[in-house]
C-alpha cells in the first residue's frame, strides 16, 4: 500500500479524497487505467444484452462462482484470472443448460449462488497470503495491474468483443421476441448459452477491477441508464459505453490518492449516472416520449 | 381471389399429414390445400394442435408422417416464403428498439453480424409501414405501443419478405374489437393485392367471419375441413367431438355451445406449448 501515510490522516474526507502527489501516482496506475477503458468499453455493450434478456441475477450469480474459482486459484497459488473464467464459465454453462425458462433459471441461479460464495469463503479461510488479495478479489481494489495481467483482459475483451459483433443481429432479434425470432430461423435454442459463455468471460475479467459483489454496477447500470433516456439503438450502444467507462477510469483515478478500495468510487459514479438517466427518462416520458403525428390513411 | 383454381398457385400442400407428440397424436391423415389468395381459418380448442400445425410449416417441428410442401419446396427454418405473426404481447419495457429497428429485424434480423444501417434496407422499411399505415410509428419505442399499434407494426415486420404465406397464430387475442377489425381488415388487404395465402389460427371465428374462404376445424384429433357453411354446422361439428354440439347462427355471427371442457392437464401442456413457438431466454 503506497498510501498508508496519507490514510493514517484522521480526517474521513481526507481519505476518501486525497490528490497528493497525483502525477507521479497516475504513472504507477498507467496499466490500471489502460484496463478500465478497455473493461468500460466491452461492460458497456455486453450490459446492453443484460438488460435485454433480463438477466442481472444470473450476472450476480456467475461473479459469485467466479469468486469461488479466483479464491481456489488464490489458495493452491496459480493464475487468479484462469481460476475466475473457470468458475465464470462453469457457471454460465450450469444456468445456460439448466434454466432454460426463465423461472427454472432464478432458481438455478439462486441455487448456485451461495453455494459460489461459501466455497470461495472456503478458499479464502484456508488461505495464508496476504489479506488485501482476499478482500479484493470481492469488493476490487487498486490493483497495480501487471502487464500478463492486463495481456489476458485484452485478449479476453478481443473474444467478447469479437463474439458479440456476430451474434448481435440475432441476439438483438431473439431477445426482443423469441417467438418471431425462431419463425425466421434464428437458432434462438444456441443464442442462450453462446451469450451465457461471453457474460461469463465479461464477469470473470470484471471481478479483477470491481469485486465480485459489485460487478452489476458496471454489467447491468450503464445500459439500464441508457434505456432511459433512448430508444435508438446504436445511441443506446454507445451511451452505455460511453457510461461504463466513465465509471471504471473516473472511479480509478478517484480512488487512486486515496487508501479505500476502487469499487465504492465506481459503483457511485454508475449509480450517479444511472439516476440523472432515470430523472430525463421520467421527464421525457411526462412530456410524451415522441410526438407521434396522428395516423395518416392510405 | 379469382374463381378459376388452375390460376392460383398452391401455396402450401399437406397430404396425409400426422403429427404427435410423445404418445399423443395431435391430428393424421390431414390433407390441405392452400392457394394463393385464400384465407383459411384454423379452429379448435386448446391442445388440438394448432400451434404445432404452424410450427411444422416453419420447419420448426417435423411431421410424424405425410408430406408438406410450401410453394413447391421443402418446409425451411427462416423460410422467405413465410411471413409469422404471433399473439399481442407485452414487450418488456427495457427494449431499446424503435418501430423501424423492430421491422428491420423482419428482413435480417436472422443473419450474423452487426448489421449496419444501409438506405436501400431503411427505405423499404419506411415503405413496408406506409404499406400498413405505420409511418407515423416509425420513430417510437416498441414498448410504448398499444396492443393494436402492436399488431399493426408485427404485420408489417411479417411482411418484410414479401412473403407468400402468412401464418397468423391468434394475432387478435387481447385486442379490443375495433382494433380486431383494423387488423383483420389490414391481414385482408394484403391477400387481396398481392394474393399472399393467409392461414389464421383463431378461438373466434366471429371476427374472421366476413373474409374466410375455407375452415380447417381440429378437435379430439380429428379434424374438418370445408367451408364456414359446410363445418360450423351442429351436425359436422357433433361429429368431430363426439357429442352434442349446438351452431346458431344469428345474423352474422356463429354461436357454438356445448363444446366439452378440456380436461385439466391439457390446460398445462396448452400453457407450455401456445404460449411460443419456443421460448428460451
Amino acid at each position: 500500500m503506497i498510501l498508508a501515510a496519507s490514510a493514517a490522516d484522521p480526517s474521513i474526507i481526507k481519505q476518501i479524497f486525497n490528490f497528493e502527489d497525483y502525477a507521479a501516482l497516475l504513472s504507477l496506475v498507467r496499466n490500471s487505467i489502460i484496463a478500465g477503458a478497455v473493461l468500460g468499453v466491452v461492460c458497456g455493450l455486453v450490459s446492453l444484452f443484460v438488460m435485454r434478456r433480463d438477466l442481472p441475477f444470473a450476472v450476480h450469480g456467475i461473479s459469485e462462482l467466479s469468486f469461488a474459482g479466483a479464491a481456489g486459484a488464490l489458495l493452491i497459488g496459480v493464475n487468479v484470472v484462469i481460476g475466475s473464467l473457470a468458475g465464470s464459465l462453469l457457471a454460465a454453462l450450469a444456468i445456460g443448460a439448466l434454466g432454460v425458462k426463465a423461472r427454472d433459471r432464478n432458481s438455478v441461479i439462486g441455487v448456485l449462488m451461495p453455494f459460489g460464495l461459501g466455497l470461495g469463503v472456503l478458499f479464502l479461510g484456508l488461505y495464508k497470503g496476504r489479506s488485501g488479495n482476499k478482500f479484493g478479489l470481492l469488493t476490487g481494489q487498486i490493483v497495480a495491474i501487471d502487464t500478463p495481467q492486463l495481456s489476458w483482459l485484452i485478449g479476453i475483451s478481443i473474444v467478447v468483443l469479437i463474439s458479440l459483433m456476430v451474434l448481435w443481429r440475432p441476439l438483438t432479434f431473439a431477445s426482443l421476441d423469441a417467438e418471431v425470432a425462431a419463425a425466421r430461423g434464428v437458432p434462438v435454442r444456441a443464442l442462450a448459452p453462446a451469450f451465457m459463455l461471453v457474460l461469463g468471460l465479461t464477469v470473470a475479467m470484471s471481478i479483477q477491477i470491481v469485486g465480485a459483489l459489485l460487478v452489476l454496477s458496471i454489467v447491468c447500470t450503464p445500459a439500464a441508464a441508457a434505456m432511459r433516456v433512448t430508444a435508438t439503438p446504436w445511441l443506446t450502444a454507445v451511451l452505455s459505453v460511453g457510461f461504463a467507462t466513465v465509471s471504471v477510469v473516473g472511479g480509478i483515478m478517484l480512488a487512486l490518492g486515496s487508501a479505500l478500495p476502487i469499487s465504492p468510487y465506481i459503483t457511485t459514479i454508475s449509480f450517479s449516472i444511472y439516476v440523472l438517466c432515470r430523472v430525463i427518462g421520467t421527464v421525457r416520458e411526462r412530456r410524451g416520449w415522441q410526438r407521434r403525428p396522428a395516423a395518416v390513411t392510405y | 381471389m379469382s374463381d378459376d383454381p388452375s390460376l392460383t398457385e398452391v401455396v402450401l400442400d399437406l397430404r396425409a399429414g400426422a403429427l404427435a407428440l410423445g404418445d399423443r397424436t395431435l391430428w393424421s391423415g390431414l390433407d390441405l390445400q392452400i392457394r394463393s389468395g385464400e384465407f383459411v381459418a384454423v379452429l379448435g380448442a386448446n391442445g388440438s394442435g394448432k400451434t404445432s400445425l404452424l410450427k411444422a410449416i416453419l420447419g420448426l417441428q417435423p411431421l410424424t408422417s405425410g408430406v408438406l410442401t410450401i410453394a413447391g419446396r421443402q418446409p425451411q427454418r427462416g423460410s422467405e416464403l413465410i411471413g409469422y405473426i404471433p399473439q399481442e404481447r407485452r414487450l418488456a419495457p427495457p427494449t431499446p428498439l424503435r418501430v423501424r429497428d423492430l421491422v428491420r429485424l423482419g428482413i435480417d434480423g436472422q443473419r450474423w453480424g452487426f448489421g449496419w444501417p444501409n438506405r436501400g434496407r431503411g427505405e423499404r422499411v419506411e415503405e413496408i409501414l406506409r404499406s400498413v399505415g405505420a409511418s407515423h410509428l416509425a420513430d417510437v419505442p416498441v414498448h410504448l405501443l398499444s396492443g393494436g399499434e402492436q399488431q399493426r407494426v408485427r404485420i408489417a415486420q411479417s411482411l418484410a419478405t414479401d412473403p407468400k404465406l402468412l401464418l397468423c397464430d391468434e394475432p387478435l387475442l387481447s385486442l379490443d374489437l375495433s382494433h380486431q377489425r383494423a387488423v383483420v381488415t389490414l391481414i385482408d388487404q394484403r391477400r387481396r393485392s398481392r394474393g399472399t395465402a393467409v392461414l389464421f389460427v383463431t378461438h373466434e371465428i366471429n371476427p374472421v367471419l366476413p373474409y374466410v374462404d375455407r375452415v380447417l376445424y381440429l378437435a379430439e384429433g380429428r379434424f374438418r375441413i370445408g367451408t364456414v357453411d359446410e363445418v360450423m354446422t351442429s351436425r359436422s361439428l357433433s361429429a368431430l367431438y363426439g357429442t352434442e354440439i349446438e351452431v346458431l347462427r344469428s345474423g352474422s355471427r356463429i354461436i357454438v355451445a356445448g363444446i366439452p371442457d378440456v380436461p385439466e392437464h391439457e390446460h398445462e401442456h396448452e400453457q407450455a406449448t401456445t404460449n411460443g413457438l419456443e421460448l428460451p431466454l
